[in-house]
């Protein structure tokens, strides 16, 4: 699904993120990521969704190579980005208006829009939350917002950075219920490593500039 | 979009005293402000010139900046050359163009560009926090300092907002058209930006009063001369003491 090849990427002030870094996903693999705060994590999901562009590389994505905005369109439909900030993400007023934002967009009809609305928050547990001003929910109930905001448009694939930063244990749970029941291929950026062993079946460190796959046992000991 | 674009570099005026170049900017810009004919604003457009090049400026961002401005200065060009009186140069249908109207036009936008390269070059090249604080130093009132620095870390602020709102949008497929629900997500975008906006500036002010701040910034880094500045500023000051003295003659 995703191929991205000797990748670099060189923020405005000159700071190189990424040694030249290789990354693959195929379809089905659920995957984790690791590595120490500021190694690159969520500058590579963004290179992906084509929020920024990268400086040398290549990036493929459902086997064509993705460089201009107009190639990212197609992406963006295919696969859901959730921020590390759920501020990043919403930006409705109410919870039911940012949740039918991106179905609305994908050209869905109002109906359906409803439909996907319910049948997100009944998934998720917002139910109740739905008139809700999005600014004033708790940092909890808007991760699950954001997620929500994300599964409505029910992606093929989904990045995840850091989706359980701040929640509560039974928070937590949700989401992993969430993604082994309803997410099939998905890459997750956490500093949490349960989570990580409990959900992937593969994991990368991204390290000085370089991504390395590891063994999930090394990861405690680490 | 970051403000401070042209700070980042290493140039010789990158590295002058922001003091300095407060001084000898402000006595350029009053005289090439008040200078007349076509001569002595080619004049400061050339020291202007002179002065991006030491600077070493990203061209085609330059480029940029001086075409907003130059909008405006098209707006003269329409106007100025049929409505001032003089010596008649052709006219097209009942308006008359003259020649010193026409003149006239061109000493502004000569005029204009020479001040605004200068201040892009001098000024642009320091980063706003040393620019306030120089001003501290030349003893501006400090409300005024405050403002003009507040103004400037909000309106970075709201431009933050806005970057992170459209990526929101972005990565949710959003492409504008002519619809309800393209008018109704352009209306959530400008109303989130002013409260999202306000609530962050809320809180970067009680970040800044948990940490003691009583409306005063104390003054850490000062400033210390060097032969760099000494030579600047003469220089800056020889050259506009000779637009001066051409003034005169
Ligand atoms: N807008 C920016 N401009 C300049 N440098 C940036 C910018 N955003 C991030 N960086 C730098 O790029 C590097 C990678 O940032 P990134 O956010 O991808 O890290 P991360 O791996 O997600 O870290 P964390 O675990 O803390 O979320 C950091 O060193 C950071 O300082
Ligand atoms: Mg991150």
């Amino acid at each position: 699904m995703i191929k991205v090849k000797n990748l670099n990427f060189i923020y405005p002030n000159g700071k190189a993120v990424f040694k030249g870094i290789d990354f693959s996903l195929k379809k089905g693999e659920k995957v984790g990521l690791v590595g120490p705060n500021g190694s690159g994590k969520t500058t590579l999901f963004h290179l992906i969704m084509g929020l920024l562009t990268p400086s040398m590389g290549e990036i493929r994505i459902f086997g064509k190579p993705r460089n201009k905005e107009s190639d990212f369109k197609e992406v963006r439909r295919r696969i859901g980005l959730l921020f590390q900030d759920s501020d990043d993400q919403l930006f409705c007023p109410t919870v039911e208006e940012d949740i039918a934002f991106g179905p609305l967009n994908l050209g869905k009809s109002a109906e359906e829009v409803r439909d996907i609305v319910s049948e997100t928050c009944e998934l998720l547990g917002l139910k109740g939350l739905e008139k809700q001003v999005t600014y004033r929910l708790s940092g909890g109930e808007k991760r699950l917002v954001a997620l929500a905001t994300v599964f409505a448009m029910r992606p093929e694939c989904y990045l995840l950075d850091e989706p359980t930063t701040g929640l509560d244990e039974e928070t937590t749970e949700r989401i992993i219920k969430f993604l082994t029941e309803h997410a099939d291929t998905y890459v997750i950026i956490s500093h949490d490593h349960e989570l990580i062993e409990r959900v992937c079946d593969k994991v990368y460190r991204l390290n000085g500039g370089r991504l390395e796959r590891v063994d999930k046992i090394s990861l405690d000991k680490k | 979009m970051h403000l401070e674009e042209f700070a980042e570099g290493a140039s010789l005026l990158h590295r002058l005293d922001p003091r300095v170049k407060f001084i000898t900017l402000m006595a350029f810009i009053l005289l090439t402000a008040v200078v007349k004919g076509l001569g002595l604003p080619l004049y400061a457009l050339a020291v202007s010139t002179v002065l991006v090049a030491v600077a070493r400026l990203p061209l085609r961002k330059l480029v940029n900046r001086l075409a907003v401005v130059n909008i405006f200065v098209l707006l003269l060009w329409i106007f100025i050359p049929f409505s001032y009186p003089g010596k008649e140069l052709f006219s097209l249908g009942p308006l008359t163009v003259s020649q010193e109207g026409l003149l006239y036009v061109l000493s502004i936008t000569m005029k204009t560009n020479a001040i605004v390269l200068a201040t892009i070059a001098i000024l642009g090249t320091s980063e706003i926090f040393s620019l306030a604080h120089a001003l501290v130093h030349l003893r501006m009132p400090e409300k005024l300092v405050h403002l003009f620095f507040f103004f400037y870390r909000y309106i970075s602020v709201l431009h933050e907002e806005y970057i992170k709102l459209k990526r929101a949008m972005t990565v949710r497929c959003f492409t504008p058209g002519t619809n309800m629900h393209t008018y109704r997500s352009f209306a959530y975008l400008v109303g989130m930006l002013l409260v999202r906006s306000y609530e962050r500036s809320q809180r970067i002010y009680q970040a800044m009063l948990c940490r003691g701040f009583d409306g005063r910034f104390p003054l850490i880094r000062h400033f210390a001369l060097t032969g760099k500045d000494i030579i600047f500023c003469i220089l800056m000051v020889s050259l506009t003491v000779s637009m001066a003295m051409l003034v005169l003659l």
